[in-house]
């Protein structure tokens, strides 16, 4: 145990995460074919259902997001005490509700407005 | 020992949140400029959920299919990413105390942002010059609003860039300018992430229905 924290005392004046260069190139590759795959996907117009194409490309977007967190944001928990990864879960969590709330609240609004004022709704 | 937290390890817990071991922050510039990109994370949650209402209101104008070029956002998406990856080079350069390798490679990640603000202010021009301004329909204040907020970030993180790139030169690799190079890394990486939700949720999608 004190052997870990004498290569934590090491470390002290070096500010910031340690990147490699193995872990860049990975998180890369990754995001490459993470973005290639749903521009592929709707540009080929592989999927004959739209939805199943738009629940496929969500999908690789939030994995991908995950990839640069971990990879170019160097995301984990106990990156400053662990104060970045309660920050991130606090901000998504609210993303959660701006998000949802507003499409839940607007699409009801939309769909219980009368039938003809539907039309051209701007 | 200051550390008062002491809990006995039991084995390498990976799910802790304040692990013993972890020494008090030196300087909380990173941590609070975490903390920016959290609440500019808000703005863009804002802008998305417009987006996400207004998206389908074309008041008789033309739909995200009619409008948007795949290969055009593919290229742009592409210079992003590359730009990303330039800049963990730099970063692996400025870990090895490299001031050259480290300017190069900023600098190759400028050129990459200005590429892709200079393709996305194309397709502004091409856009509005086809009548499908902002003012067209609420679609495309939303569009216009989203996506140009987002440009607006790349554009003050260019700047941001070549400001770096002069305090380099002037004053080397100082700890003062590794961590400036460490909070413009959070921001650009951070940007990248934000273009992946516009390039799927806006062209993706748009393009789409």
């Amino acid at each position: 145990m004190s052997e870990h924290n004498h290569h934590d005392l090491d470390h002290h004046d070096e500010e910031g995460p340690h990147s490699t260069f193995s872990g860049y190139m990975l998180g890369f590759l990754a995001s490459i074919i993470l973005t290639a795959i749903p521009f592929w996907l709707v540009m080929a117009d592989v999927l004959s259902s739209r939805n199943a194409t738009v629940i496929v490309i969500l999908g690789f977007a939030l994995v991908q997001i995950l990839v640069h967190m971990i990879y170019f944001l160097h995301m984990n928990f106990h990156s400053e005490g662990g104060w970045n990864m309660l920050s991130l879960i606090f901000t998504l969590v609210l993303l959660f509700i701006t998000l949802a709330g507003s499409l839940w609240v607007m699409y009801h609004m939309n769909a219980n407005m009368m039938p003809g004022m539907m039309s051209g709704g701007a | 020992m200051s550390h008062s937290a002491v809990v006995p390890a039991a084995g390498e817990s990976k799910f802790e949140f304040l692990v013993r071991g972890e020494h008090h922050v030196a300087n909380g510039t990173l941590l609070g400029f975490w903390l920016y990109l959290m609440s500019d994370c808000l703005i863009f949650a804002a802008l998305f959920a417009t987006y996400g209402v207004l998206s389908q209101n074309f008041a008789g104008g033309p739909s995200g299919a009619d409008l948007f070029d795949l290969p055009l956002v593919a290229l742009n998406t592409s210079f992003l990413l590359f730009s990303s990856i330039t800049y963990g080079f730099a970063m692996l350069q400025m870990q090895q105390g490299k001031l050259k390798g480290t300017v190069i490679w900023l600098s190759i990640t400028g050129v990459f942002g200005a590429a892709f603000l200079g393709l996305e202010l194309f397709e502004f021009y091409h856009l509005i010059h086809e009548g499908a301004g902002p003012q067209r329909s609420a679609f495309l204040s939303a569009f216009f609003t989203l996506v140009g907020t987002h440009g607006l970030h790349v554009s003050f993180g260019i700047i941001w860039l070549i400001t770096l790139l002069v305090q380099l030169r002037k004053h080397g690799l100082t700890n003062a300018n590794r961590r400036r190079l460490f909070c413009l890394s959070m921001f650009w990486h951070f940007l990248d992430v934000v273009w992946i939700g516009v390039f799927t949720i806006v062209y993706l999608m748009g393009s789409l229905s």
